[in-house]
């Protein structure tokens, strides 16, 4: 659609239902985010209907790199966004201050985000390469370990515990898709819920106090319950049908923090109701049950592996938010992708698309050509 | 897991994957059906009460206090009223660097140091959201100067409202008492929400706290849409307030700011009545306080001031001050006589004491008055007169006399609180001592010492009873329904002490100092003297005082009653002045007691009067007020005793053991 000098027949190969999808989510978060700057497509909609634009463009030139060329350059953006993150920090410990980007005169680059599809493409190109009779060894654990610790702990030291958590989780659902043995999982969980109890006890009394709150964030209304006091109020006030388009109070009168960005979903509820909010959760179920298609459809192994955990990826974005603005999981700052405002979500998540758009039509063109 | 060694082949692994992304998917799909039934569960279950906290969020109900109800005299001349000022408050709450605020609204406003400390007190008290005043009644480049740095003064809240003024000040004072912010307690009570809101004032004391229901009025509200911030988006709806009801008093403001004046630097209570219907004319005690300064809200060192004085200003003496009545009982106690069937003729040789059983009791008059007969006993107020006439009768028959007077009776009146005294008689006596009563008891009774203690508003009712020969009850407010009933004693009587009274003041009697200059019109009055003795440590220790050094507290009390028109009465008044001790002529009784009579005839005259002796003792009201507030603070800054130190006596005249007159 926007390659306008591209011959009908690639274009009729796009997988025009999705990208459609892509289209109703992003659009209707324009009109969310037009609504929550009180009706003016400045200063949110506007840019960030640009950025959309531009980044899904992004993706569908994705969509034709080959997977051979994906395999190829997987483990050298690995490396260097290793490096950006020591970068990082070390620029950050120079100037004194926490820093999450870097500055490359014309953009601004966030390697934790590139970080978070970076990182299934690498723990998928590791078990790709791992031939299949070493799976119940040593050798099967330690790579991947090691592949996710490193940038986890970077990010952990930014100290940015929502994108850390992303990055583990994400490399964790492919090594887990990868068939390392089911104990592992299975013995880690109820370690750590053993463990839960006594890291409380050993936790300091303010981070003892954010478990608290997220636990009963009413007992601190006016404090560090607030956000998610505030976005309940908002999502509940909705009802059914909602308030009406640029009838959101909460929004509009200051009581709904960053309406524009994490709680996105609360400013949208707010004015679409229970309809609204059904329509968001089921168009990402949608684009994320696609994603899950592509990789039962992929025909590598690596394929397969990169293909389900980025969906998995989108699927920890939205999950993450949506918990969090709905009281069901403490304040971390993960985005709405495609409706928060802000670039880096938007791009990880796009790119994470034009992955899956480039593993699915290597697919279909295999099956085209038995 | 049950085999150890599983042999892993790239089929079973593309198996696994397929079956751990089923599973994968499944887990997706769960945490989407539940995000999709928390959505539900917040919108449609909890709907309502999240509905209604968003709608809280968004309106601010800000309640507009009722304006106060105003307080008129009898010909509608304002006594209390509402004055728009502008304010400025402190809510606790939202006060984010105390410090700052308190140091930046003190150089905005220009607060004494005495001020922000009684604010800082508030502060420490202040619960939540109850606004703690930070000034009244400012001009307007003050309150703009706060109300511009509002966003720099976190907690600071400028308000437009009502403050109530007395044009008369001190001299409504106990009459009216005062209003102020309602206490935490009374906002416990009922929890309505007007009671804290900036700027709302209920009564305190007097008819401002009795009358309140009728004064307070319906409050107005106001709806406003506001942010987070607290910014005002739009105003949504505003119900104005109904002010409260007019109250008409039977007070004549003048004659009441006139009494207050007159009374000049006694410690005294002047109580006025209508003859005719029973409407209080003047109902005033003083010193008194300000009540324009205590509905600013009192500061520390003027209520210490206050309730240090000796001439105790907090107290309404009128209805709460208890003192024998002394001789002014004496018209009463004729009337008893007759009525008892005493020949007025009947003549008591005067000797200047007699001897009743083991004790002797004197006349006040030391020589003695010779033969008397009842008219000249009320006139020269011969105390040997009466001790003998009631030894012969007994006071149980004068005492039912001296309670249809009043004496000793509660009247219904809208006041916070009444003291009520006693007539004693000898079932009493045996009720509350177990004792009989003594032929001694009868003599001090009969001329009103002894158990005998009545308030000043009871001697007032006792000299319009005697004036109109009915029973005639106060009041403060018109239209009061029937008029009284007569009192079930014969008219001649009545004639013939009215007579007395008339004698007292106009044929040589014991008042002829309070003879009337107003053509036509005669005073008819009684004097009366209660001497108070007190033997306090300090003062055994120290020796006897002599008589003339009396301090102020060992003085005699001073009391009057009177009526006018001598033949045809329609005022009638009692003035009692505390400790008066007959030291200055022009502040006591009989002066002061023609001039307030004058003032309802006369006024001219009355004030000519009054502006004449007014500059001896200090200036007016308000002047002396002032300055004795400045020694107040002088004395305070220079270390040393106090001005007036002296405990305030809990019952004044309790002790009261003889009298003479």
């Amino acid at each position: 659609m926007k390659q306008g000098g591209i011959i009908p027949a690639p274009l009729a190969a796009l997988p025009w239902g999705m990208l459609l999808l892509v289209l109703a989510i992003g659009g209707f978060g324009l009109v969310v985010l037009y609504s929550a700057a009180g009706g003016s497509l400045t200063p949110w909609a506007f840019g960030q209907g640009v950025r959309f634009l531009m980044f899904l463009g992004m993706a569908i030139v994705l969509s034709r790199v080959p997977e051979s060329a994906w395999k190829a350059i997987t483990f050298p953006i690995y490396g260097v966004l290793v490096l950006a993150l020591i970068g990082v920090e070390a620029i950050g410990g120079i100037s004194g201050g926490s820093q999450r980007w870097l500055d490359l005169g014309i953009i601004r680059l966030q390697p934790s985000e590139m970080m978070k599809p970076a990182i299934v493409l690498a723990v998928a190109r590791f078990y790709g390469m791992l031939p299949a009779g070493q799976l119940r060894t040593i050798h099967a654990i330690w790579p991947a370990a090691l592949l996710i610790g490193v940038p986890a702990g970077l990010v952990m030291l930014q100290p940015d515990l929502g994108t850390a958590l992303m990055i583990t989780f994400g490399g964790l659902t492919v090594t887990f898709l990868a068939g390392l043995p089911l104990r592992l999982y299975v013995g880690s969980a109820l370690a750590a819920a053993a463990a839960a109890p006594i890291a409380f006890g050993l936790m300091h009394d303010y981070q003892r106090n954010r478990v608290l709150i997220f636990l009963n964030p009413e007992s601190d209304p006016l404090g560090k319950g607030y956000h998610i006091s505030q976005s309940k109020i908002a999502i509940g006030s909705g009802g059914l049908f909602g308030k009406g388009f640029l009838q959101g109070t909460q929004s509009r009168l200051d009581y709904l923090p960053e309406r524009q960005t994490d709680f996105v979903f609360a400013t949208m509820t707010e004015e679409w109701g229970l309809v609204g909010g059904l329509f968001l959760i089921f168009a990402f179920f949608l684009l994320i049950r696609w994603g899950m298609q592509v990789a039962h459809n992929a025909r590598s192994k690596y394929a397969r592996l990169t293909a389900a955990g980025l969906a998995t990826t989108i699927f920890f974005y939205v999950g993450i938010n949506l918990m969090m603005v709905m009281g069901l999981a403490p304040v971390v700052g993960i985005p709405l992708p495609l409706v928060s405002y802000g670039g880096s979500a938007v791009m990880t998540v796009m790119i994470c698309i034009g992955i899956l758009m480039s593993i699915d039509r290597e697919s279909r063109r295999g099956r085209r050509l038995p | 897991m049950k085999r150890p060694k599983k042999v892993v082949t790239e089929a079973s692994q593309s198996f696994t994957f397929t079956r751990r992304a089923l599973l994968l998917g499944g887990i997706q799909g769960g945490v989407g059906a539940l995000l999709a039934g928390r959505l539900a569960w917040l919108s449609i279950a909890e709907n309502e009460r999240y509905a209604l906290l968003s709608e809280s969020n968004r309106v601010n109900l800000t309640l507009i206090p009722p304006r106060r109800g105003w307080i008129v005299d009898r010909n509608g001349k304002p006594i209390a009223i509402n004055r728009t000022d502008f304010r400025v408050d402190l809510i606790p709450d939202r006060i984010v660097d105390k410090d700052k605020v308190l140091g930046d609204l003190q150089a905005l406003l220009q607060l004494p140091d005495e001020e922000m400390e009684r604010i800082r007190d508030d502060l420490e008290e202040a619960q939540g959201f109850k606004p703690v005043q930070v000034a009244e009644d400012l001009d307007w480049e003050k309150f703009a100067a706060v109300s511009v740095r509002l966003n720099e003064l976190p907690g600071v809240s400028p308000m437009r409202g009502y403050s109530r003024f007395y044009p008369d000040g001190a001299a409504v004072g106990h009459l009216v008492g005062y209003v102020g912010a309602a206490s935490a307690k009374q906002y416990d009570e009922t929890k309505d929400p007007l009671l804290i809101t900036p700027g709302f004032k209920v009564g305190k004391d007097g008819l401002e706290k009795t009358m309140e229901p009728m004064l307070r009025g319906t409050p107005g509200a106001k709806r406003v849409e506001v942010t987070a911030r607290g910014k005002l988006v739009k105003e949504l709806t505003t119900r104005s307030d109904i002010p409260g009801n007019t109250l008409k008093l039977t007070i004549d403001a003048g004659l009441q700011a006139y009494a207050a004046r007159r009374l000049g630097t006694n410690s005294g209570s002047v109580v006025v009545i209508d003859v005719a219907t029973g409407g209080l004319l003047a109902f005033v005690s003083m010193p008194s306080y300000d009540p324009n300064s205590f509905s600013d809200g009192i500061s520390r060192d003027e209520w210490k001031m206050l309730s240090d004085d000796d001439h105790i200003p907090l107290m309404n003496k009128a209805v709460l001050g208890l003192y024998p009545p002394g001789s002014t009982v004496k018209p009463m106690n004729a009337l008893a006589l007759l009525e008892a069937g005493v020949d007025p003729n009947d003549r008591v040789v005067c000797s200047g004491a007699m001897r009743v059983g083991s004790g002797v009791f004197h006349c006040h008059k030391r020589g003695g008055h010779g033969p008397l007969d009842m008219k000249h006993a009320v006139m020269q107020s011969c105390d040997i007169y009466f001790y003998e006439m009631v030894r012969r009768l007994g006071y149980d028959r004068v005492a039912p006399v001296a309670r249809a007077m009043g004496l000793g009776q509660e009247f219904e009146l809208p006041l916070p609180s009444q003291r009520y005294g006693t007539v004693p008689d000898s079932s009493w006596k045996l009720r509350k001592y177990k004792q009989k009563w003594t032929v001694a008891d009868s003599l001090n009774a009969s001329i009103g010492q002894g158990y005998v203690l009545v308030n000043p508003l009871q001697m007032a009712v006792m000299a319009a009873r005697l004036a109109c020969g009915r029973q005639l009850l106060p009041s403060f407010f018109h239209g009061h329904g029937k008029p009284a009933a007569a009192l079930p004693y014969t008219a001649e009587h009545f004639a013939l002490v009215r007579d007395a009274m008339y004698g007292v003041v106009n044929e040589g009697g014991t008042g002829g100092a309070a003879r009337m200059q107003v053509s036509g019109v005669a005073l008819a009055a009684k004097t009366g003297t209660a001497q108070v003795r007190r033997i306090t440590m300090a003062e055994r220790a120290g020796g006897v005082l002599s008589n003339a050094a009396l301090p102020f507290r060992m003085r005699d009390h001073a009391h009057f009653i009177c009526f006018a028109p001598a033949d045809n009465p329609r005022y009638a008044a009692a003035v009692v002045l505390e400790h008066g001790g007959h030291t200055v002529r022009n502040l006591d009784t009989p002066l002061t007691g023609r001039d307030i009579m004058t003032y309802l005839f006369d006024r001219e005259r009355a004030m000519r009067s009054l502006l004449e002796v007014e500059p001896t003792w200090g200036g007016d009201i308000a002047t002396r007020m002032a300055a004795k507030a400045e020694a107040w603070k002088l004395a305070k800054a220079t270390p040393g005793p106090l001005p007036t130190s002296t405990p305030t006596p809990a019952d004044p005249g309790a002790n009261a053991a003889a009298a003479i007159d």
